[in-house]
Formats: structure tokens, C-alpha cells, sequence
């Protein structure tokens, strides 16, 4: 038996409890840290990205973040797919995780409720300054609720650029989170998905917001619809569109004809400014 | 163990490069932090965060310093040092949960051991299962003296380099593992006798 402990002092029961103590603490050093260290770590420190799934409305999706915050986004599927085309659109690794931390899996859980004070970050460094506008644009229409891609054209100041929104949002990293199906065209078609039509219509209805109903609006014309008691109009979805009763709803097919009738534009949603 | 070669050396790359050489100071070090966090959370999704938030605060705190500083710094000590200050700073912020929520390797809850677990030879199993046992007991500890005990005995730190991490004197920091081995016996013993009763 070792004795190496043994110091006189304690007498020799107290002795032989405490050496036994000591050597089976001293097992403890087999225990070996999990594997997600490592890459928690490099992500946290900015010198590699992290990927882990995680559910979202349209089912479950890879989410890869690093300390700039959330870097990309894909549905869930094949590890190796993900990774090579991380690999291949920002020129680093993304290494995998078997969960996200907590702190981030619940800012995302947040965001996708609906909460706009998750405080979620975004890391769009890789993109253009126009392409940032555009999904920065994008993230304030509120949950439930669609613009068109010339709405958002016009907000960022760009009024003639809505097709090169269409192509900004159509690369957005960050999709769900960036919540570029929100913006759909001005004749109430869905129009494209980085994740499909189906998912931007499923992505839709998870919020609330009834695809048909904005299809069959835009098919009959309707564009915008005002209130004769308050004479403001707003796109169909706006908080405050939705809370004008039937019998005072005015469907309008343009701004133009909403502004000849004496309707101003809603300063929430601004349909024009 | 490694040597202190292997020390200076990865020091010199750290000062040289720090995004180069960073992946190596946590996969040499990621286990000891890990095991040191565990013993003073006892909880295996805690100690991941405390380890992997210290490591983070480490590599922000290299990048700030200069390389002369770097060179010369005791990276064990001073590694500990931070995982020491986020995992107080976390106890004092958050209580700990007792149960966690998802299993099973975020499953800390202590199996009954069997009667007879005394008499039957050493398994894999039984030995993860006593050291699960231990680490609830060391939870349990005041911090003081399962800070002492868990780098002298599990970490198997020098007096001095123990003394240097929780910045007491080595006299001190002898005491409070004394106690703390102590005060671990009483507990292991009380335990026992539950268990015949």
C-alpha cells in the first residue's frame, strides 16, 4: 500500500480514510471533457464556426454561428452537404455540434416566437452593403405580415431596384431568422424560396399569415384596403388593416386610386410614402 | 502529464500566433478545466459552459497581452484561475439546477447503490457511478474547501501552484484541504451509514 500520504500527525485511522479518499479523487482525472468544447470554443473566440439542428416552423434545420453571431442556416439533412456548401460560400470549416448552447438555441427559440427583443445577432459580414440593407429591411416586417419586393425597394431607398431585392433576399445566409418570406410580389404570387414555395407558404401559416387569402386578394385586384372612418389605407396584412371591420373595408387596386379617393398612406406600414 | 518543454513551447506560439496555436491550448487543457469545473458545479452541462466560457475569456485575455507577457505567463495557474472566476461568478448569479432537464450524459441524479457495492470487484460501471457519487458530494462541499481539494487531490496540484490559482497562502490553502478531506469523509461516512439503514 501507498504510503505516501501518511504524516504522523493523523492518527491511523483517520490515516487510511484519507488515503483512500485521495486515490479515489484521484481517479477522477479519467474524466475527459465532451467533444463540443472544442468547437463551442472556436466559435466563441471567432476562429471557426459551429453548426448544430434545431427545430424551426418549417421542421428541423443546421444552424452554424461563430462570435460575429449566426453565420447560416439550411435544412437539416446530410452533414457532409452542409458542411462543403459552408465550405464553399465563406471559405472556412464549419465544424459540428451535437446541440447549440443554451444561451443561443433559446435567443433562436425567442426569434422564431415572434420575440423581437431576443437580441439575436447576425454575422452578414460576407455579403454586400446593398444586400444588408435589404435584410436588415427585411427583418423589420413584423411576424405575420408580408411587403412586396417593391415596398422594400422603395424603403431602402432604392425605388428601381426591386429585382435586385428579389436577388438579395434570394441569398440570404440566414434564412427564418432573416425572415425574407415575408416579402412576396406586388400581384400576391409567393414567387421563390431559397427552401422552396412549399416552405415559404409553410413559413407563412406557422405566423398566421393565409397564403390563399393573399392570393386570392391579389387575383382580385386588391392591393391595398383603407378605412372610410379613419380614411388611412395599409397593406392587407397590417396589424391595423386587420382591425378594420367588414363593413367599413375599402379595397383599393393602387396607392393612386387610394390617394384620389382621399386615403392617406398607414405610417405603419407605409404602402407609399 | 506534460513536460514544461512542451509548456514553453506552446507559450512561444501562443506570443507568435495565437489563432495558430489557440486549438492546441484547449485540446491540451479542455480535459483538467472540464474536471475542475465538474467537481465545483457538479453538474456535467454546467461545468461544459463554465469550461468553454473560461477558454473564450482566455483567448480574449492572450490577445490583449503583450507577447513578453504571454512568454512568461503560468498558463496552468492562470487557465484554472479563469474557470475558477466563472464558475463562482455563474454560482452566484444563477443557483444551480439540482435536476437537469434532459439526460442522459446531462443526467447527474445519484443511482441507489446497491447493498453489497462494497463487496463486488471494481466495474466500469460501478466506478462511474462512485465517482458520479463523489462529484455530488464535492458539489456539496463550501466552496473554499472544494476548491482546495479538487486542485490539490483530483488535479494533483503542488501546494503552491494550488495556492497561486486561489490566491492564498500555501499554510492556508494546506488547512482548507485537510478540512475539506475531512469534511468529505464525514459525508461519504454519513452516506454509508444511510445506506444501511
Amino acid at each position: 500500500m501507498d504510503t505516501r500520504y501518511t504524516n504522523g500527525r493523523m492518527d491511523s485511522a483517520e490515516d487510511a480514510a484519507s488515503e483512500a479518499l485521495i486515490r479515489e479523487l484521484s481517479r477522477h482525472r479519467a474524466v475527459r471533457a465532451p467533444a463540443s468544447v472544442l468547437p463551442v470554443v472556436l466559435a466563441g473566440a471567432g476562429l471557426a464556426d459551429a453548426y448544430a439542428p434545431t427545430d424551426s416552423p418549417i421542421g428541423p434545420v443546421f444552424v452554424a454561428y461563430n462570435r460575429e453571431g449566426i453565420s447560416f442556416v439550411r435544412l437539416a439533412g446530410d452533414h457532409d452537404a452542409f458542411e462543403s456548401s459552408f465550405r464553399s460560400r465563406f471559405g472556412r470549416p464549419a465544424r459540428n455540434l451535437e446541440r447549440l448552447p443554451r444561451d443561443l438555441a433559446l435567443a433562436i427559440e425567442r426569434q422564431l416566437a415572434g420575440d423581437v427583443r431576443a437580441g439575436l445577432r447576425l454575422d452578414l459580414r460576407e455579403l454586400s452593403e446593398f444586400e444588408r440593407a435589404v435584410l436588415s429591411k427585411a427583418r423589420e416586417v413584423p411576424r405575420g405580415e408580408v411587403r412586396t419586393y417593391s415596398w422594400l425597394a422603395r424603403e431602402i431607398g432604392r425605388p428601381r431596384a426591386a429585382r435586385a431585392v428579389g436577388a438579395a433576399l434570394g441569398n440570404n445566409p440566414i434564412p427564418l431568422l432573416v425572415p425574407c418570406h415575408r416579402v412576396i410580389r406586388s400581384d400576391g404570387h409567393l414567387n421563390g424560396y431559397v427552401f422552396g414555395g412549399e416552405a415559404k407558404r409553410r413559413a407563412l401559416e406557422a405566423e398566421g399569415a393565409d397564403p390563399d387569402e393573399l392570393e386570392r386578394l391579389a387575383r382580385s385586384g386588391v392591393r391595398f384596403v383603407g378605412s372610410d372612418t379613419t380614411r388611412i389605407y395599409c397593406f392587407p396584412t397590417c396589424r391595423n388593416a386587420r382591425r378594420i371591420s367588414e363593413r367599413h373595408l375599402v379595397p383599393f387596386a393602387s396607392a393612386l386610386e387610394a390617394a384620389a379617393s382621399g386615403y392617406r398612406p398607414c405610417r405603419v406600414c407605409r404602402p407609399a410614402v | 502529464m506534460q513536460g514544461d518543454s512542451q509548456r514553453e513551447d506552446l507559450r512561444q506560439e501562443l506570443a507568435a500566433d495565437l489563432n495558430g496555436a489557440f486549438e492546441r491550448l484547449v485540446l491540451e487543457y479542455q480535459d483538467r478545466l472540464y474536471r475542475f469545473a465538474l467537481s465545483y458545479t457538479g453538474d456535467p452541462r454546467d461545468a461544459e459552459e463554465v469550461v468553454q466560457d473560461a477558454l473564450i475569456r482566455a483567448y480574449g485575455a492572450l490577445g490583449r497581452y503583450e507577447p513578453t507577457r504571454v512568454r512568461e505567463l503560468a498558463l496552468r495557474a492562470w487557465l484554472y484561475r479563469i474557470t475558477l472566476n466563472v464558475a463562482r461568478n455563474r454560482a452566484r448569479g444563477v443557483r444551480p439546477r439540482l435536476v437537469p432537464l434532459e439526460g442522459p450524459d446531462g443526467d447527474t441524479a445519484l443511482p441507489e447503490p446497491e447493498a453489497d457495492s462494497a463487496e463486488r470487484p471494481d466495474s466500469v460501471y460501478e466506478g462511474a457511478e462512485r465517482r458520479r457519487e463523489l462529484d455530488a458530494l464535492l458539489a456539496g462541499l463550501p466552496a473554499r474547501y472544494r476548491e482546495a481539494v479538487v486542485l490539490r487531490h483530483v488535479e494533483g496540484l503542488a501546494y503552491e501552484e494550488a495556492a497561486e490559482v486561489l490566491g492564498r497562502k500555501v499554510g492556508t490553502v494546506k488547512s482548507d484541504v485537510h478540512r475539506g478531506l475531512r469534511l468529505l469523509r464525514d459525508a461519504i461516512g454519513d452516506r454509508r451509514t444511510d445506506e444501511v439503514i
